[in-house]
């Protein structure tokens, strides 16, 4: 990367190590083609996936206090020069971290406890702001990723999901929570159509998909329906999660509903790199519904 | 006839406990329905949000019975919509948490099908063991 990409502590998440690693290498590679370079934080951990809701008990909080910490160490260290924003790709991630810190910053008492309980770690502080890289395009503006667009994704129709942990609950999220915009503008400053889905965010299933498939499979149907009959050939989210339940659980849409036709599913990183001319190097594609069809059909590069 | 319902000690200690658990004034639910109109998951459920939060109100323990709690997928779409500040995911998952504390899990990981298992990425099995296992 050039001498002058800005430095940001970055948590990538369990997933985006694994069955998501080809998000997290597009979204490297259009965080570096923008100036930016997202810097692992050393020693991370889990962030616990989904935030505690229960008012009296703080032990789930730990996990993500202690990732906090990994951040503020960071600039004691020099690995970021006063960057105390920890930039989240996983919408869960995102999610949780936030709410965590939020957490702490609301009840000081809560961190003190944890601060107490965590006693052969520094103390947190208090200084980090949890971001999501799609607020980070936003906030730098979009124009900038549109000037980036080396190869417009003209003619591919993309209806943005936005999922839950995006945008709620209200204070959490990264825009409106019943009227989102931030995905289809991105998806415009890349030149392709974004397509509008009155079910853009109801909920995919989540967790469920470990309680009962069918159950996420008639969410996915009502989401995939809609998104096709606006005119959509593809769908794009910011959720591992998200992306996996509309993805590989088309497999039981296709049992309910026969007649169903897929819908491949990107992350909006996946877009990005395209519409840059990028070519990280990816692993083999990890999806149910094949993409390569599509780009061909629009003269789009496969990724 | 006239019905008489009597809130007995047992039900107000069940209030309580879940009040406290989720930090909810769960008294303040007017049943304006606006949660059972918009959740995603009310067509799987045997009781909607808003029959969960009447009979929480009541002190009915009987609530934990229901498939509803464990169908509530902490969406939150109910929290951003209620009209009375209230936050229903608060609510479900204090009721899932008074039987996973006593390590009662909703959930056997040991028999769940394997091909399945193979299928799902972390994100889907950390949050799911969270959200069904104590």
């Amino acid at each position: 990367m050039g001498a002058d990409s800005h430095r940001l502590p970055y948590y990538p998440g369990c997933t985006l190590k694994t069955r998501a690693s080809n998000f997290e290498a597009t979204a490297l590679a259009t965080a570096r083609a923008l100036g930016m370079d997202l810097v692992e934080i050393p020693r991370w951990n889990c962030c616990g996936t989904v935030f505690s809701l229960t008012d009296d008990d703080l032990i789930h909080h730990v996990g993500p206090v202690r990732n906090l910490i990994r951040v503020e160490q960071m600039n004691r260290d020099g690995l970021v020069d006063g960057e105390t924003r920890l930039v989240t790709l996983c919408s869960m991630c995102f999610n949780t971290l936030k709410r965590a810190n939020l957490r702490m910053r609301e009840r000081p008492g809560d961190l003190e406890t944890i601060n107490e309980f965590m006693d052969t770690e520094d103390d947190y502080e208090g200084s980090v702001e949890v971001v999501h890289f799609l607020e980070l395009l936003r906030d730098d503006g979009f124009a900038a990723v549109r000037d980036r667009v080396e190869i417009p994704l003209t003619g591919l129709k993309v209806a943005p999901y936005y999922g839950c942990m995006l945008l709620r609950p209200g204070g959490v999220g990264i825009d409106d929570p019943e009227e989102p915009t931030i995905l289809d503008d991105l998806l415009s400053a890349l030149g392709a159509e974004a397509v509008y889905n009155h079910y853009m965010k109801v909920c995919c299933g989540s967790y469920q998909a470990m309680h009962d498939k069918y159950a996420v499979a008639g969410l996915v149907h009502d989401i995939l329906s809609h998104a096709r009959a606006g005119g959509a050939d593809a769908i794009a989210t910011s959720c591992p999660l998200c992306a996996h339940n509309l993805d590989s659980g088309q497999r039981e849409v296709k049992e309910m509903h026969p007649d169903f036709e897929e819908m491949p599913v990107f992350y909006f990183t996946e877009l990005t790199a395209l519409a840059f001319g990028l070519e990280p190097e990816l692993s083999s594609d990890p999806h149910y519904v094949s993409r390569e069809h599509l780009l061909k059909r629009r003269r789009l590069p496969v990724l | 006839m006239t019905d008489k319902i009597v809130i007995s000690e047992e039900n107000e200690e069940f209030l309580a406990k879940v009040s406290e658990i989720s930090g909810q004034v769960i008294t303040l639910c007017d049943q304006c329905g606006t949660c059972s109109g918009g959740c995603p998951m009310v067509t799987e459920m045997d009781l909607t949000p808003s029959q969960m939060m009447r009979m929480v109100q009541m002190g009915q323990r009987e609530v934990l019975d229901s498939k509803a709690i464990w169908y509530c997928a902490s969406c939150f779409t109910c929290t951003v919509r209620c009209p009375r500040g209230l936050d229903l995911s608060k609510v479900a998952e204090a009721l899932r948490q008074i039987t996973l504390r006593r390590a009662v899990d909703y959930i056997d990981i040991n028999n769940f099908p394997k091909d399945d298992l193979a299928r799902l990425p972390q994100i889907a099995l950390v949050a799911g063991m969270r959200k069904f296992t104590g």
